[in-house]
C-alpha cells in the first residue's frame, strides 16, 4: 500500500473550497426482491433465495414489486421530492460475476423521484440545506467471496465465490446535488447527512437501516477547487464507506489528499476510491473510463410507473413526521437536558419514552426507566431493549402506583422483573408476589420504636439535629417491614418519633 | 394409421376426442414418422419420445375421465428451441448454451402441458433466432421440404420444416422480425405473430424484447388458430403481457366472411424488389378478394422506408443486453484459456467460442448503437422511426380493416446463397419487420407457387393492435378462396419426403 | 462515412466482453460498416420533437404484490453451473494478480 502525502486539514482548507456529493444506497426491507418473488432476507444459505428471474436465467423477464415502488415514492416524498408522472426503468450495462444477468436494472433519465431538499443540522446547531437530485429504483447485486491469497480480500484471491441470494434485492439510491459552502465542516455534514437518511428511512419502517448490514451505504464524491475559482474540480468517488464514522474519516482523508496533490501543483484522477476503515486511507480503484459506458437504455421488460396524484397522496398522508422535527418538538415538550435527551436518541428509545409518556408517566420517569432499570435489564440478558416483553402502558401502569405511594422504587423493579418473567400485567404480579406497601402505620411506628430503642446514640444525633443518621434507621425499619414500607414515609416518622 | 400424419390437427383432435384414434397412436406416428425423416431435415434438435408418449398416454387417460383440456387435447407439437423446457435441453441454436436443461418451464411450455399436448421435441432455430434461413444455428441448417437445397426461411426453420413436412401436426415459433411469417411462406405453411403482449414471453430467450413475440406455426388456418387460444392470455410473470383476452380464435376463422371487408395495400411494400414470380401471386390473391367484392385501396406508409434499418439498430440493442448473461458463471458452456486467467478473460473466451459470427456481429452492433455518444443518433433515432410507423399504420387503419403485402421478397433461397451477405439475408424480413416494430399482428398465409421455380409463396395480412380476431378471419377468407382453386392444400402438393 | 475503425471494434468487443483476433477485428470493422452505412439513415427520418417509443403497446403501472413466492433449491440453482463450491457459483479470479 503506497501512502499518501496528506497537506493538513486547516491548510487545505485555507487554499481550497471544498465540495461534496453523496450517493446513498437505501436497501428495502420488502418481504420480496425488486423483480421476483424470492425473500428478501438476510443470513439464509448460500443460493436458497433465488429464482430464474434473480439468477439471470435464460427466458426469465423481471416483475416489479408494487410495496418496494410505494416504499421508494415514499422516500422520495420524505426527502421533499417531486414524483416523476412517469418513471423509467433502465438497463445499465457492465459485466461483473455478481451481477447475473450482465446489466443492473435500474433507473436513467427518468427517475421515480427528483428534486428534493433536506435540512441538516449539525450538533454545533448550524444547519445546511442539501438539494437532492434525485432518488431512484434499483436492484442490489449479489455477494462475491474471495478465497485464498492472504485475507480473503479481492487481491491475490485464487478464485471467488458467488451468492445470489442479495441479487434482485430492492434498494433506493439517493442522490444529492453537489454541496457547496460547509467548508471544515464538509465531513461532518456528509456523516449527518448520512444519519438523518438512515433516521429517515427507519422512522418510515422502509429499510432496517442498519449500516453495519449494508441496509444503508454511502459513496463519498469529494472535489476542491481554488478559493474564489468557478469551476468545480476533479471528483472522487469513494465507495464501501459503510459507517457514520468512516464517512467522516473518509471525506477528511480525500479532502487532505487531494488538497496535497493540487498545492503541488498535480492533478486529480477521476477514479473511484476504496475506503479502508481499519488503516484510515483511500486507495484507487479503476480510474473512471469509457469502459464505465453503461449503454442505459429503457428496460424492454418492464412498462412505466405512472402514479397518479391520489395514489401519491395517499402515500405522502401516511408518512411519519420528520426524525428531526420530532426529537426537536419532545425535547422541548419533555424539557430534558441536552445531554438527557442524546441519551434517550442515542439508544434508540424515543418511541419507547414517547409511549410511556403518553400513557400518563412524567417524562422524566419514563425516561429514568427506559435509559435506566430496562436498559441494565436488557444488557444483562444480552437482547435488543425493543424486544423486552413490556409495554409502555406497562411501565406507566407501575410508575403511577409508584407515584400513588402504593409501590417503593425496589418493589416496582421486582413488578417490572415479573412482568419481564411473563407473569403478566402488572397488577398481576403485584398480587401473585404480595407487593403491597405497608401502610399500617401503627405497625411501622412500632418498629420505629423498636429500632430507636436498639440504637440510642442514633436518637440523640437525630435529638440533636443530625437528621441524616435517621438513615441508619430506615434502614432497619425497612428491613423489619421486609422492604414493603415507603422509605418517605417511614423517614418522616422516624424524625417525629424521635423529636416527640 | 401412417396417413395420420397429413390430416390436420383440427381432425386429429375430434378423431381422438371421439377415440377413433388414441394420443398415443398419433404421437408414435409422427415420432416414427420424424425419426426416419429428422436425419434428412434437420427440423428437429432433440426428440423426446418417451416423455412424449408418457404426456400422450396421460391425454388419453384424462380423455376417457371425461376432460378435455384444451382445443388441441392430446394433438402433439413441435417446440422452437428457444423456449425452456425442464425435460428437455434448450439451447436456442447455440453452443454456448449446449447441453443446458433449464431450471423451469417457459409459459408456453407449461401451458402446452396443461393443454394435453405431448412435445414432440426441440426446432432448430438460427443462433439466438437471428437470421433468416437457420444457416446460423450452430447445429447445420434445416432443409425446406419442397427442395431440401433450400432454406425453410428463419428464424424458425425447424419449426416450418417439421410441420410442413409433417413431422409434427402443429408448432410454436417465435418471430421478433418474421421468424414465424417468412418461414411459413417459403415452406406453404400457415405462421402468425400475435399483437406483442397476447403469448408470455416468460420462458422465451429474449432476443429483442419489445419485439419478441411467441406464436403458432400450422398447415392451415384453423389450426394456426387453435394453438393461438391455447398459448394467449395474460401471465403475470411478464409485465409486457397483454391484460384482457383477445377473444377466440378459431371462432373467428369459422366465420369466413368477406362482406364488408376493406383492404389496404401499402404502396411501399408492392412495387420493387420483390421476385416477379412472387408479386403475380400477390396480385391474383388482390383479384380474388376484388371479386368478392372487397374494397381494396393502396395506403401510403412512407416510414416504412426507415422499417429495416430501425430493426437492425434496436433489435441488435436490445440483444447486445440480453445476451450479456451468457458468460459461463450460472449455467452452460465455459471455456477457461491457457494460465492463470481472470473471469473477465474466461467470459472473453467462452463468449468469443461459443458465439457464432452473426451473434457477435449483432452484439457489436447493438454496442456501438448503444453507446455513448451514438445512443441518439441510431437507438435513440430507431425508437421514434416506430412511432412514425404507428402513426402512419394508424392513419392506415382508419380507411381499411386490414393490410396487405407478400410475406416475403423471394421464395426460398437455396443454402449458402446469402449466408455471407448480412445485409442481403436482413431484407428478407422487409414486409414483417413493420409488425414487430408496431406490436400489431401478422399473419403468413400460401397463395400458390411461384412461375420461376415452383416454390411456395405466402401473403402477409396485417391488423390493427388487439385485432388479431380480425386478421384470422381474412386469413381464413383467403384460405377459403385458394382451396377452392386448387382443390386441396398447397402442402399435398409438396414432393414426398419419404421418396427421396 | 462510417466511424467504424479496427480499434472501434474492439473497444466494442472489450465491453461486449467477446475475445477477437485482429483478423477477427478487420473483418467486422469491414461488416459493422456496411452495415452501420446502411441504418444510419434512420437519423435522417425523424426530427427532434418525435416522440420515442420503447415499447409498442401503451402499458404503465404493471406491478407485483409483495408476497413470496418459492425459490429454487440450491441444488436447483447450482445444476448447471460449469463449477461450483460451498452453495455457491465458483469463478475464477476477479482481478489480476497485483
Amino acid at each position: 500500500m503506497a501512502k499518501d502525502n496528506l497537506l493538513s486539514y486547516e491548510a487545505a482548507l485555507e487554499q481550497f473550497e471544498v465540495v461534496i456529493g453523496l450517493e446513498v444506497h437505501v436497501e428495502l426491507n420488502t418481504k420480496t426482491k425488486m423483480f421476483c418473488g424470492c425473500a428478501n432476507e438476510f443470513g439464509s444459505e448460500p443460493n436458497t433465495n433465488v429464482c430464474p428471474v434473480c439468477l439471470g436465467l435464460p427466458g426469465s423477464l423481471p416483475a416489479v414489486n408494487k410495496k418496494a415502488v410505494e416504499s421508494s415514492m415514499a422516500i422520495g416524498l420524505a426527502l421533499g421530492c417531486k414524483i416523476a408522472p412517469t418513471g423509467r426503468f433502465a438497463r445499465k450495462n457492465y459485466f461483473y460475476p455478481d451481477l447475473s444477468k450482465n446489466f443492473q436494472t435500474s433507473q436513467y433519465d427518468e427517475p421515480i423521484a427528483y428534486d428534493g431538499e433536506i435540512t441538516i443540522e449539525l450538533d454545533s446547531g448550524e444547519s445546511f440545506v442539501v438539494q437532492i437530485e434525485r432518488a431512484h429504483m434499483e436492484e442490489d447485486a449479489g455477494k462475491l467471496t474471495h478465497v485464498g491469497g492472504a485475507t480473503g480480500r479481492i487481491q491475490g484471491a485464487e478464485y471467488s465465490l458467488v451468492d445470489y441470494n442479495r441479487a434482485g434485492v430492492p434498494l433506493v439510491e439517493i442522490v444529492t446535488r453537489p454541496v457547496f459552502g460547509a467548508g471544515d465542516k464538509a465531513p461532518e455534514l456528509a456523516a449527518a447527512y448520512v444519519r438523518a437518511i438512515r433516521d429517515i428511512v427507519k422512522s418510515m419502517d422502509v429499510s432496517d437501516a442498519k449500516m453495519e448490514r449494508g441496509n444503508v451505504r454511502c459513496d463519498a464524491n469529494v472535489s476542491l477547487r481554488k478559493k474564489g475559482a468557478e469551476k468545480l474540480g476533479t471528483r472522487t468517488e469513494t465507495k464501501n464507506v459503510n459507517s457514520l464514522r468512516s464517512i467522516e474519516n473518509a471525506v477528511r482523508y480525500e479532502i487532505q489528499r487531494q488538497a496535497y496533490i493540487l498545492s503541488q501543483g498535480g492533478t486529480i484522477t477521476q477514479e473511484t476510491r476504496h475506503w479502508h476503515e481499519d488503516r484510515g486511507y483511500t486507495s484507487a480503484g479503476r480510474p473512471k473510463s469509457d469502459a464505465d459506458d453503461y449503454r442505459y437504455f429503457p428496460e424492454p421488460d418492464l412498462v412505466p410507473v405512472q402514479p397518479d396524484i391520489a395514489w401519491i397522496e395517499s402515500i405522502r398522508s401516511a408518512l411519519p413526521e420528520n426524525p428531526a422535527a420530532r426529537r426537536k418538538r419532545l425535547q422541548s415538550a419533555w424539557g430534558f437536558s441536552e445531554l438527557e435527551f442524546r441519551d434517550v436518541v442515542n439508544s434508540d428509545l424515543l418511541d419507547q419514552v414517547e409511549a410511556t409518556v403518553a400513557a400518563g408517566a412524567s417524562p422524566q420517569a419514563a425516561r429514568k426507566w427506559w435509559t435506566g432499570e430496562l436498559a441494565r435489564v436488557a444488557n444483562a440478558s444480552e437482547i435488543e431493549i425493543s424486544a423486552l416483553q413490556i409495554t409502555p402502558e406497562q411501565v406507566a401502569a407501575i410508575q403511577k402506583l409508584i407515584d400513588a405511594g402504593d409501590l417503593t422504587d425496589r418493589m416496582a423493579r421486582e413488578v417490572v422483573a415479573g412482568v419481564l418473567a411473563g407473569e403478566g400485567e402488572p397488577a398481576a404480579v403485584i398480587e401473585k408476589r404480595g407487593l403491597k406497601v405497608v401502610t399500617d402505620e401503627g405497625a411501622l411506628i412500632a418498629a420505629i420504636d423498636e429500632a430507636l430503642a436498639k440504637q440510642p446514640d442514633v436518637l440523640e444525633k437525630i435529638r440533636e439535629g443530625k437528621v441524616q443518621a435517621a438513615g441508619a434507621v430506615i434502614g432497619a425499619v425497612m428491613q423489619a417491614m421486609k422492604g414493603q414500607a415507603d422509605a418517605a414515609r417511614v423517614r418522616e416518622l422516624i424524625l417525629e418519633r424521635a423529636n416527640s | 394409421m401412417s396417413e395420420l400424419v397429413y390430416r390436420p390437427a383440427s381432425e386429429l383432435v375430434a378423431l381422438i376426442a371421439k377415440k377413433e384414434v388414441s394420443s398415443v397412436e398419433v404421437t408414435k406416428a409422427f415420432f416414427d414418422r420424424s425419426e426416419k425423416l429428422n436425419p434428412v431435415t434437420n427440423s428437429y434438435l432433440h426428440l423426446n419420445r418417451e416423455l412424449a408418449l408418457a404426456a400422450a398416454n396421460s391425454a388419453d387417460e384424462a380423455l376417457s375421465r371425461g376432460e378435455v383440456s384444451s382445443p388441441l387435447h392430446g394433438v402433439p407439437i413441435a417446440v422452437k428451441d428457444n423456449l425452456t423446457t425442464t425435460d428437455a435441453p434448450t439451447t436456442s441454436g447455440s453452443k454456448i448454451l449446449e447441453g443446458w436443461v433449464p431450471q423451469y418451464d417457459a409459459t408456453v411450455v407449461t401451458k402446452l402441458r396443461q393443454g394435453a399436448m405431448p412435445i414432440l421435441g426441440k426446432t432448430n432455430l438460427d443462433e439466438f433466432a437471428m437470421g433468416s434461413s437457420t444457416e446460423y444455428s450452430a447445429f447445420g441448417p434445416s432443409k425446406n421440404p419442397w427442395d431440401l437445397d433450400r432454406i425453410p426461411g428463419g428464424s424458425g426453420g425447424g419449426s416450418s420444416s417439421a410441420v410442413s413436412g409433417f413431422l409434427a401436426p402443429v408448432a410454436i415459433g417465435s418471430d421478433t422480425g418474421g421468424s414465424i411469417r417468412f418461414p411459413a411462406a417459403v415452406t406453404g405453411s400457415v405462421g402468425a405473430k400475435p399483437t406483442y403482449g397476447a403469448v408470455s414471453r416468460y420462458g422465451l430467450i429474449a432476443l429483442a424484447s419489445s419485439l419478441d413475440q411467441i406464436g403458432p406455426v400450422a398447415n392451415n388456418v384453423l389450426d394456426t388458430a387453435l394453438l393461438q387460444d391455447v398459448i394467449s392470455g395474460h401471465d403475470p410473470m411478464d409485465s409486457t403481457s397483454l391484460p384482457n383476452s383477445l377473444g377466440s380464435m378459431a371462432q373467428a376463422v369459422r366465420q369466413a366472411d368477406p362482406k364488408g371487408l376493406r383492404v389496404g395495400v401499402v404502396k411501399q411494400l408492392s412495387s420493387d424488389g420483390f421476385q416477379p414470380g412472387v408479386k403475380e401471386l400477390f396480385d391474383d390473391t388482390i383479384a380474388k378478394l376484388v371479386a368478392e367484392g372487397v374494397e381494396v385501396v393502396e395506403v401510403d406508409c412512407p416510414s416504412f422506408e426507415y422499417a429495416v434499418a430501425a430493426y437492425y439498430l434496436i433489435l441488435p440493442a436490445e440483444a447486445s443486453s440480453n445476451l450479456a448473461k451468457f458468460d459461463s458463471v450460472r449455467f452452460g458452456l465455459r471455456v477457461t484459456p491457457e494460465g492463470n486467467p481472470t473471469i473477465e478473460r474466461v467470459m472473453a473466451a467462452t463468449r468469443e467460442a461459443g458465439f457464432g459470427p452473426e451473434v457477435k456481429r449483432r452484439i457489436i452492433l447493438g454496442t456501438y448503437a448503444l453507446s455513448s455518444g451514438y445512443y441518439d443518433a441510431y437507438y435513440g433515432s430507431a425508437q421514434k422511426v416506430r412511432t412514425l410507423i404507428q402513426q402512419d399504420l394508424n392513419r392506415a387503419f382508419e380507411k381499411v380493416d386490414v393490410l396487405l403485402t407478400p410475406t416475403a421478397p423471394t421464395t426460398a433461397f437455396k443454402i449458402g446463397e446469402k449466408v455471407n451477405d448480412p445485409l442481403a439475408m436482413y431484407l428478407n424480413d422487409i414486409a414483417t419487420i413493420p409488425a414487430n416494430l408496431a406490436g400489431i399482428p401478422g399473419m403468413s398465409v400460401p397463395n400458390g407457387l411461384a412461375r420461376e421455380d415452383g416454390l411456395p409463396s405466402g401473403v402477409q395480412i396485417l391488423a390493427p393492435q388487439m385485432q388479431d380476431a380480425l386478421m384470422y378471419r381474412v386469413g381464413a377468407i383467403i384460405e377459403k378462396l385458394y382451396l377452392a382453386q386448387w382443390g386441396s392444400p398447397l402442402l399435398t402438393k409438396a414432393p414426398k419426403l419419404e421418396a427421396k | 462515412m462510417s466511424e467504424i475503425t479496427p480499434d472501434t471494434v474492439r473497444h466494442l468487443a472489450s465491453l461486449a466482453r467477446i475475445l477477437v483476433t485482429d483478423a477477427e477485428v478487420e473483418k467486422l470493422a469491414g461488416e459493422l460498416a456496411v452495415i452501420v452505412d446502411s441504418v444510419a439513415k434512420v437519423n435522417q427520418a425523424v426530427s427532434k420533437d418525435v416522440v420515442a417509443t420503447s415499447h409498442p403497446i401503451p402499458m404503465a403501472n404493471v406491478f407485483r404484490e409483495d408476497v413470496v413466492r418459492p425459490s429454487l433449491s440450491q441444488s436447483q440453482a447450482l445444476s448447471a453451473a460449469p463449477d461450483s463450491a460451498e452453495g455457491r457459483f465458483r469463478v475464477a479470479a476477479i482481478l489480476d494478480e497485483e
